[in-house]
């Protein structure tokens, strides 16, 4: 096992006073894919989002506990949340490229840190293009707007997007959730090579997808996590009952 | 057993239906008659033209090289006193005088210039948008991304019930005390001018393109600015890269139906601008705006006169203004904000 880049330690999160995560702790390696699954409504997208802190825009939201990154506790009252995020990026599951060119796009998080020299924006462009695999189909479209491309590929811009400002966690909340199987696959492919560099978080609902391109897997339930564990372990020999009535869909 | 084979009547659902269908048509024919009326009573000065043109050309020019070389003095109105008995024919060719230099409706020898009621209105509308619309722009980005949800939903309304206030009571405001301190503040010579009157027309837009700006910006969809943050974009950035230009078109809609109120404000005109009709470029003097004229001159115009038909030609001209910029803003500006978002899934 990698060693651990994100250590999560009793942390609750409270929806007004609807509690949402309840006391979850759990260790994620570095440079692989863990992988959340559960029921809807069990929390899944909250907890991923308490990793970059995109719940503190939400009003009302309260959250005990502690996240570690690289060591640091992300809840520290010191902490830079616009610095966090550049190194937690997050895919959405809906895509959601800007109404901008492809180039603007990809170029926008380089831009916003102060790069401004075309040359080197060309080259961090190419580059995200390139590492997100949608070089290739977009290389003589980088000036149409980014709206004009397909759901798969859109997805697959957002992914440079986030790539382009040099993140070391990928969350990704769904993202393959509203594309068709080709697409999907693409996705998939792509988070097989993504994870030599980067540590990779993904909610799915599809138990085949958790099972193909994760490393380890996560099963919530109303706010719990109940069980976490290499992927192979989950999906064969999961050790509580409720884990295996939920990959063979008794429930949820 | 639910049939549905046989067509039933409805009564009720044919009522509503009749009863909203009549309303709104009447008050499409409210609208189409009041433009009718309008038209109808400025009309004559163009009929009139046509008819007395031939007859009177060479006398009118006479009149107007005469005013020409220095009609921008007392002096040469005070002249035409004594060239009482040219009245009558310049009245009969008012359409010429129209394009003037001179608005002086109710002299001897009255001309009916509307370039110094255009500039006048131009210089007031300019200064009061320039005046309203980075503040409308600045609180609306305040409130819709920065603002805690408290300080949001006090400011919102507060702004917004300064769209139901009385204009004249904008205008008593502006009389009374900002022209004052105003002129206190930049020394200038003439207490109501262009820049009070713009100021205070400001004021009274500023609800009108906050509120609609507000709308445009809360519009832009969460998953754009959730994208800027989790790139590490700050929310200041998010605000101004990001949320700012995707609402544009919205934005400019916001502005034009500003520019349209202004533009048909008259209470605030009348009292705050100081009513003289001169050309100038100076800010700081006195001017008459359009709408103003007609609200000042309307109740002693005898009816059916040339200067009745001039201050309903002024009307059509209003009319048309005001109904291109709300056309502009309701199907241009926002057919580019649904294009923009949802040509697309
Ligand atoms: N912005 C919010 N305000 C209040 N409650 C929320 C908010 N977002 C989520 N919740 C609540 O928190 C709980 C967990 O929601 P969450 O979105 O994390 O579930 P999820 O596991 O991601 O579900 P899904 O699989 O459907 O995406 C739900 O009960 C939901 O109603
Ligand atoms: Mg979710």
């Amino acid at each position: 096992m990698n060693d651990i880049k994100v250590k999560v330690k009793d942390l609750s999160l409270r929806y007004g006073t609807n509690l949402a995560l309840k006391k979850i702790s759990m260790d994620i390696p570095e440079k692989m894919v863990t992988a959340f699954i559960g029921p809807s409504g069990c929390g899944k997208s909250t907890f991923l989002r308490t990793l970059n802190r995109m719940n503190d825009l939400i009003d009302n939201v309260a959250i005990e506990g502690e996240v570690f990154i690289d060591n640091i506790n992300i809840y520290d009252k010191n902490i830079d949340v616009v610095n966090l995020r550049k190194k937690v990026g997050m895919i959405f599951q809906k895509s959601n490229p800007f109404a901008k060119s492809v180039y603007d796009n990809i170029a926008f998080g380089p831009r916003i840190n102060g790069i401004s020299h075309k040359s080197n924006l060309d080259e961090i462009v190419e580059r995200s293009l390139k590492q997100a695999a949608i070089w290739d189909e977009v290389k003589d479209r980088l000036f149409h707007s980014a709206l004009s491309l397909s759901g798969g590929q859109q997805q697959r811009i957002c992914i440079a997007r986030s790539l382009a400002v040099n993140p070391e966690i990928l969350l990704m909340d769904e993202p393959a959730s509203a594309l068709d199987p080709i697409s999907t696959a693409k996705i998939e492919e792509l988070i097989h090579e993504l994870k030599k560099e980067y540590t990779i978080i993904i909610v799915t609902h599809n138990m085949q997808q958790a099972a193909r391109t994760s490393d380890l897997t996560a099963l919530f339930y109303l706010g719990d996590l109940i069980e976490m564990n290499k992927t192979e372990i989950i999906f064969s020999n999961p050790a509580k009952k409720q884990t295996e009535d939920y990959i063979s869909g008794r429930f949820g | 057993m639910v049939t549905f084979n046989k067509k039933k009547f409805r009564f009720s659902d044919w009522l509503a239906e009749k009863v909203i269908k009549a309303v709104a048509f009447l008050s499409i024919a409210v609208v189409i008659l009041i433009f009718i009326f309008v038209f109808r009573e400025a009309f004559p000065i163009f009929k009139m033209d046509k008819k007395e043109a031939a007859s009177t050309e060479t006398l009118v020019q006479e009149s107007y090289g005469g005013l020409g070389t220095d009609n921008s003095t007392v002096k040469s109105a005070d002249n035409q006193v004594d060239n009482s008995n040219r009245k009558q024919t310049n009245d009969e060719k008012p359409s010429s005088s129209l394009l003037s230099k001179t608005w002086m409706p109710v002299s001897d020898n009255p001309r009916y210039g509307l370039w110094p009621l255009f500039l006048g209105t131009l210089k007031v509308t300019l200064i009061a948008l320039l005046f309203a619309t980075p503040i409308s722009i600045l609180a609306a980005i305040y409130t819709s991304m920065f603002a805690k949800p408290g300080i949001r939903e006090i400011i919102k309304p507060v702004i917004e019930l300064l769209a139901g206030f009385p204009s004249v009571v904008i205008g008593f405001f502006a009389l009374m005390v900002m022209a004052t301190v105003l002129q206190n503040i930049f020394g200038y010579a003439s207490r109501l001018n262009a820049f009070v009157g713009g100021i205070a027309m400001g004021l009274a837009a500023i609800p009108i393109i906050y509120t609609l700006t507000e709308d445009a910006l809360t519009a832009i969809p969460k998953t754009f600015i959730e994208a800027s943050l989790g790139l590490g974009a700050s929310l200041r950035q998010t605000a101004f890269y990001v949320v700012l230009p995707a609402a544009v078109p919205g934005i400019f809609a916001a502005v034009v139906l500003g520019l349209g109120r202004i533009f048909g404000e008259t209470m605030i005109a009348l009292m705050a601008t100081g009513n003289a009709a001169m050309i100038s470029m100076n800010p700081f003097d006195s001017v008459r705006t359009l709408s103003a004229t007609i609200g000042a001159e309307m109740a002693e115009v005898v009816f059916g006169d040339i200067h009745y038909n001039v201050l309903f030609l002024i009307g059509s001209l209003l009319f048309i203004f005001t109904f291109a910029l709300n056309a502009l803003a309701e199907f241009y500006f926002k057919n580019l904000v649904v294009r923009k978002y949802q040509s697309k899934k």
